[in-house]
């Protein structure tokens, strides 16, 4: 069984934003919605500052709470990659998995389902890599397969420093930021 | 010093800011209601008050029929994806509280039901015959009546920590993670109740007595708020940071004014005057009761909302 | 009252817009049924053309599926994008769904600036504009006319003008972009920079930037290899008032005090000079005038520069010895948008002599040879020698001027000297977000007879014209074929990928058929532009079906490093690196560079400092609903305690008021730890005041009506735009 993830290398990247508007046109994300964000993270105080930035995105968490407090069954760990979906037909807009993201991953499409990434399955599945990572100027995002230890993410995370986003929220999230 | 600027930058885009809007305060605060009066009206029934009193046994379950069905309209509403609706009785999620509280709400009906047959009002005695014989049958078998009794109370204690449950589930929010937060909505749905009977009764029994009872609802519901406060600022940082957006953030004013001050102070003290004769039964007290347990919900619904763990 | 509320909006009508608002980001509503029609009915499709979002000209991949354009990749086969474009390039699409273009020629109906219009034919526009350049060649010569003209989509324009018979056409990429750069490196190298720039970063071991803001500055190459820089493990080094993106990786961030980089330069070279750090062997072989140079540097020392630039003189020496360990891979990047203060062609010259004394001038990791394919032009007949010589540098009063100056074209329209000049084209800038003091633009425009502008959205500059000419985007078009200088050489192709939605046309189309409505049709031997592609393709030996299909064909690859073996010859009068300039000295300039100061906004007033968003170009994709998703609006960036004491919260809107009383539209506050406190700073190109781009008007504030005062480069005539000063009014006391 593969475990999709991807690892994203803030050193990197720029912020550029070019992942959300690659995912924008792939998906036809709706106006004023996007999938994907970046985060800006500085610390410090003028001119001793350090900046972190982050290609942001639902975690496709080991342990996703939206799956767990959907009332239909709508959101639900894919079997390919343990991607973690919304069957769109299901959702009947409750936001119950939209208030359970600490990430605030998810958002509802105006035409009243909860929407988040997906892991561009759809590419995925053909073999492709994610619109967003294969988009990326910088090269910075990489996708694949968390259980194949010589998968090109999972030998990233073997030999550099990373983190990923509030752990401490038990959400098990499968998006490594490598810093 | 830390600055996050995060490229998601207003409500539409960004979850964290909004996600559920009145709906869900108005049902989880029809819901606690409902539960506090299954409760008492499923111990009255169980004292075998139904003999005597009029108003709690006889048009209780009716009201909270309505108010039921008025919660679950606004859950409805709350919905985006209405037509759906029917989805959430095709499947049974035992990790959602939502699908859990969906079932229960689901055999309330029935509960309140048969708690109707037990004593058929005037106006609708014999229009069918099927009750009446349902009502008699209850009456020839006196332990029927007691089960339903205890049966409108298990529901009504389900019902009541469910609105909180529902909440607290959600690990997401800081200010949800409280293992209190259902004691707080069954007490503040218990209070709720009581203040409700108390202001429409015409019954002076039943009056004095959840005047009474009001007042110890309301003590407790100190005690659960001491006790949930407590527990968060002794916790995380996060859960620090998320209670005291009700302490002293910018849902402080409306929490220390309306929910504990107007909402439980206020009234505790006019009812104790009150049940010590001191002073006249007006309805001020149970109004602001009432009105501190649905603000109760639409604080820790937004605050809890806007608290994150970024 | 304000000098905001007294300008007037320029707008086209709304009777040239026909589709509704509100419709979505990938609205289909643009595309009539009849176009839809013409389409293949399903599947996708994959086109190779080329990105016109700015003018790096990425080779891209546009996705057409069931006849609809649906998303735009990069082509691997290019070396520019190495298969990736930028979020501009990647939200191109919004370009040709955006709901407000333009869609029919336009004939001014009333007064300029008002706005009534009739629209007509294209041969009614045609017809309207040669009788207008017959009448203004006939009193004044064809050199009259002048074009204004940014990207390769002008080419066949400037080639009908040039047959008409006037050498006056110009680009703000010179004057208020990188020429002061370019003059700088030619007076030392005696060679530009080039676009794409011929900077190694990819293999730079030390990387200095000075202001130079890769990573919002998105030009696709140079970000690109600036991650691989970076992920290389390369000495980063950024100078800059703004910790900009650049600087979140850099191992030194240099917080100067903006204007004084010539300062810091100048102390860093008497750094490499005094302690023997520099390349001695590379100067001693390809120097000149070295001595002569060391000596002028004496007096600047880093104590020197200290009060200056705010940068410690322990803090100038550590990045001086950084650069000389990893010599001659450290390179100093020469910038792209050097017009900031008035002497940027000799701070550019600086940043020359400091490449020069890490010998990164034709080394690894600094600047290589470019090469590119040998593509003959088409083989037109001699143009009409211009009788009298370009308008815009009368008596070479700007003697290192080696492109025409837009400005300057300006100035003469308004002052009638050295010549009149009555008629102005301009395709594809929007002359009054990119020149500096809109109101000299305007003074301009009002003396002309003929404004012909075009454009594919209702620009501000479009408010102004005379005939507005419609054109179809990049993606529904052909433009000339981009023989680049690069790395490697090769050509690529921008061809159409879908239809446009209106009576847009391409500007060789434009072009051709108003040459030949001048009588000039002899010049345009080819029937149409493939003919044309084929011929010059063909003539270097390669096949246009082929080119169509790959949309990018590359030649061999040669070496691009002296240590290679390609010769490094310096065009320079004494043919070597010019460290010692006695053409500038001939000149009556400093031979060597010397930093004066510049003046410091007063007690209580900022420096206005701008750049790029990574989501935006200049002002022309505002209006593009995609990239408008990303950012709609720009903000003022404030220093965090400034802000403080100011009483400014981010997301409060404030206006801006620069010293001469001009007052901006309103903007957001972003307080910020990221900003000196001397200085503001927002991302060009917002504030539009043109109605009909409805989605963008008056959203954000425009940098370009603030750059009142400019400094004038006595070199080249380049106009430093960072002169200018703000205060800032909450938007609530405002009256
Ligand atoms: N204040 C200020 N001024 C500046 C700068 C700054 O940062 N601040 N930057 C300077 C620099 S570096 C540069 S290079 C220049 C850039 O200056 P310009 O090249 O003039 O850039 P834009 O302002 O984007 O104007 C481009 C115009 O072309 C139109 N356009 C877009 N696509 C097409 C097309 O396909 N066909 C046609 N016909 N028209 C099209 C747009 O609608 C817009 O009106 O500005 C310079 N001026
Ligand atoms: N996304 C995007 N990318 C673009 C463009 C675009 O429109 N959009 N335009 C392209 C074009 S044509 C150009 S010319 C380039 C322009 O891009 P660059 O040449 O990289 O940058 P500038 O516009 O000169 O300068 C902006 C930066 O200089 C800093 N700065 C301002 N004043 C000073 C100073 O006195 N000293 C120092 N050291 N720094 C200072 C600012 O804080 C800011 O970080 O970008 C290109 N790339
Ligand atoms: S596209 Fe790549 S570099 Fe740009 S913001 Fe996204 S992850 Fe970062
Ligand atoms: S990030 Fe949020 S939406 Fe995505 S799996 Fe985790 S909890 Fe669910
Ligand atoms: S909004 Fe849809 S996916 Fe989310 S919990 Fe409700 S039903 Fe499930
Ligand atoms: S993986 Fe696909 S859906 Fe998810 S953010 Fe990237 S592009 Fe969007
Ligand atoms: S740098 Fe970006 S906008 Fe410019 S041509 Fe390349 S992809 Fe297009
Ligand atoms: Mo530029």
């Amino acid at each position: 069984m593969s475990r999709y993830g991807m690892v994203i290398d803030t050193v990197r990247c720029v912020g550029c934003m070019d992942c959300v508007v690659a995912c924008k046109t792939e998906n036809n994300v709706p106006e004023g919605f996007n999938r994907d964000w970046i985060a800006y993270d500085v610390q410090g105080e003028f001119p001793t500052l350090q900046m972190e930035i982050r290609s942001e995105r639902c975690n496709h968490c080991d342990a996703p709470p939206c799956v767990y407090c959907c009332p239909t069954g709508a959101s639900h760990v894919h079997d390919v990659g343990g991607v973690v979906l919304v069957d769109y037909d299901k959702c009947i807009g409750c936001k119950a998995c939209v208030a359970s993201c600490p990430y605030g991953a998810r958002f509802i499409n105006p035409e009243g389902y909860a929407e988040k990434c997906t892991f561009c399955i759809h590419r995925v599945e053909e073999g492709l890599d994610p619109a967003c990572v294969s988009v990326c100027p910088t090269h910075c995002m990489h996708f694949g397969d968390l259980d194949d230890p010589n998968s090109e993410v999972s030998t990233l995370l073997a030999s550099r420093r990373h983190h990923t986003l509030m752990p401490e929220a038990g959400t098990k999230p499968r998006i490594f930021y490598l810093t | 010093m830390q600055e996050l600027t995060i490229t998601r930058h207003n409500e539409m885009i960004d979850p964290l800011l909004h996600i559920w809007g009145w709906e869900i305060p108005v049902y989880l605060f029809l819901g606690g209601l409902v539960a506090g009066i299954m409760i008492i009206s499923g111990y009255f029934v169980l004292q075998h008050r139904y003999r005597h009193t009029v108003f709690t046994t006889f048009y209780l379950p009716y009201i909270a029929l309505a108010l039921l069905s008025g919660g679950m309209f606004a859950l409805f509403l709350d919905l985006e994806h209405k037509i759906y609706f029917w989805r959430l009785y095709t499947t049974f999620e035992w990790t959602s509280p939502m699908s859990w509280g969906s079932w229960i709400l689901l055999i309330i009906y029935p509960a309140l039901w048969v708690n109707t047959l037990i004593r058929i009002p005037e106006p609708f005695k014999g229009k069918i015959p099927l009750f009446d014989r349902l009502s008699a049958l209850l009456h020839q078998h006196p332990v029927l009546i007691r089960n339903i009794g205890v049966l409108n109370m298990v529901l009504g204690v389900a019902l009541g920590m469910y609105t909180g449950v529902l909440l607290s589930s959600f690990g997401a929010r800081p200010l949800w993670n409280s293992a209190m937060l259902w004691a707080l909505f069954l007490v503040s749905g218990l209070s709720a109740a009581a203040a409700f009977v108390h202001l429409i009764t015409t019954d002076v029994y039943e009056r004095e007595m959840l005047a009474k009872a009001d007042n110890a609802f309301l003590t407790l519901e100190l005690f659960v708020f001491g006790g949930f406060i407590t527990g968060l600022l002794t916790s995380t940082k996060v859960h620090i940071d998320a209670v005291r957006l009700l302490l002293d953030g910018p849902y402080a004013p409306v929490f220390w004014v309306f929910v504990i001050g107007l909402g439980i102070l206020v009234p505790l003290a006019i009812q104790l005057f009150a049940v010590n004769h001191k002073i006249r039964h007006t309805a001020i007290a149970p109004i602001l009761v009432l009105l501190g347990g649905l603000t109760l919900r639409f604080v820790i619904v937004y605050a809890g909302q806007y608290s994150t763990w970024a | 009252m304000s000098s905001f509320t007294r300008r007037k909006f320029l707008k086209i009508s709304a009777a040239t817009v026909t589709v509704a608002s509100g419709a979505a980001v990938l609205s289909k509503h643009s595309v009539t049924p009849a176009q839809a029609a013409k389409r293949p009915a399903t599947g996708v499709q994959r086109i190779p053309t080329t990105c016109d979002i700015c003018f790096w000209k990425c080779g891209a991949i546009a996705s057409v599926r069931d006849g609809v354009l649906w998303k735009i990749e990069g082509n691997p086969d290019d070396p520019l994008s190495r298969g990736r474009l930028c979020p501009r390039g990647t939200g191109g699409v919004g370009a040709h769904f955006d709901p407000d273009r333009l869609r029919r020629p336009l004939i001014r109906r009333s007064d300029r600036g008002r706005d009534a219009w009739h629209e007509v034919s294209w041969d009614e526009a045609f017809a309207y504009i040669a009788k207008k350049m017959h009448a203004i060649k006939a009193a004044h010569g064809p050199e009259a006319v002048a074009l204004f003209s940014h990207g390769i989509g002008g080419n066949f324009l400037k080639h009908t003008l040039k047959a008409f018979g006037t050498p006056n056409m110009a680009a703000p990429s010179f004057a208020q972009c990188r020429g002061p750069r370019d003059t700088g490196f030619r007076l030392t190298f005696g060679e530009d920079i080039g676009s794409p720039e011929r900077t190694d970063i990819k293999n730079a071991q030390c990387l200095v930037l000075i202001g130079s803001h890769l990573g919002e500055n998105m030009h696709n190459s140079q970000v690109q290899e600036f991650a691989d820089a970076v992920g290389n493990g390369a000495t980063v080094i950024v100078a800059d008032p703004r910790f900009s993106i650049a600087a979140g990786k850099a191992k030194h961030y240099l917080p100067i005090k903006p204007g004084t980089d010539l300062a810091l330069l100048l102390a860093w070279m008497h750094v490499l000079v005094q302690e023997g750090l520099y390349d001695k062997e590379y100067v001693a072989k390809h120097g000149f005038g070295f001595e002569q140079f060391a000596a002028r540097l004496a007096t600047f020392t880093p104590e020197w520069a200290y009060p200056e630039t705010g940068i410690a003189p322990d803090v100038i020496r550590a990045t001086a010895r950084e650069m000389a360990r990893h010599k001659p891979a450290t390179l100093v990047h020469p910038g792209r948008h050097a017009t900031w203060y008035g002497d940027d062609a000799q701070r550019s010259r600086a940043i020359a002599l400091l490449n020069a004394l890490l010998g990164s001038w034709g080394s690894k990791g600094g600047f290589y040879t470019p090469a590119s394919m040998d593509v003959p032009a088409y083989p037109y007949p001699a143009y009409p020698k211009p009788a009298r010589p370009k308008v815009d540098n009368p008596d070479h009063r700007y003697p290192f001027a080696h492109e025409t100056i837009t400005t300057g074209i300006r100035e003469a329209t308004i002052t009638g000297k050295p010549y009149p000049v009555k008629g102005w084209f301009v395709y594809a800038t929007n002359l009054l977000q990119a020149l500096p003091n809109e109101q000299e633009t305007i003074k301009a425009i009002q003396n002309l007879d003929l404004l012909v502008v075009i454009d594919v959205v209702p620009s501000e500059i479009a408010g102004w014209a005379d005939v507005v000419l419609p054109e179809s985007v990049y993606l529904e078009r052909h433009d000339d074929l981009n023989v680049e200088l690069f790395r490697e050489p090769f050509v690529a192709l921008r061809q159409p990928v879908v239809e446009p939605p209106g009576e847009q046309k391409p500007n060789w189309w434009m072009a051709k058929r108003l040459a030949e409505t001048l009588g000039l049709g002899h010049f345009y031997p080819w029937k149409d532009i493939e003919e044309y592609f084929a011929h010059r393709l063909t003539a270097a030996g390669l096949r246009y079906e082929e080119l169509k299909a790959k949309g990018i064909l590359r030649g061999a690859a040669a070496p691009i490093y002296a240590a290679d073996g390609v010769p490094l010859t310096f065009e320079t009068p004494s043919g070597k690196i010019e460290f010692y300039s006695p053409q500038l000295e001939q000149a009556g300039f400093d031979p060597v560079p010397v930093y004066r100061k510049h003046e410091e906004p007063p007690p209580g007033a900022f420096r206005l400092l701008f750049g790029r968003s990574p989501v935006h170009t200049f002002s022309r994709t505002q209006t593009n609903r995609v990239l408008a998703d990303m950012m709609d609006e720009n903000e003022i960036w404030v220093n965090a305690d400034v802000a403080r004491r100011l009483e400014l919260k981010s997301g409060e809107y404030v206006r801006l008021r620069n010293q001469d009383n001009v007052l901006s539209n309103r903007i957001k506050v972003k307080a910020t730890q990221r900003i000196r406190p001397d200085c503001v700073y927002m991302v060009h190109g917002f504030g539009h005041t043109a109605k009909g781009l409805r989605h963008t008007y008056l959203k954000g504030a425009s940098d370009s009506q603030l750059v009142t005062r400019y400094a004038t480069d006595p070199l080249m005539g380049g106009t430093g735009m960072n002169v200018n000063f703000v205060t800032l009014e909450p938007e609530a006391t405002r009256v």
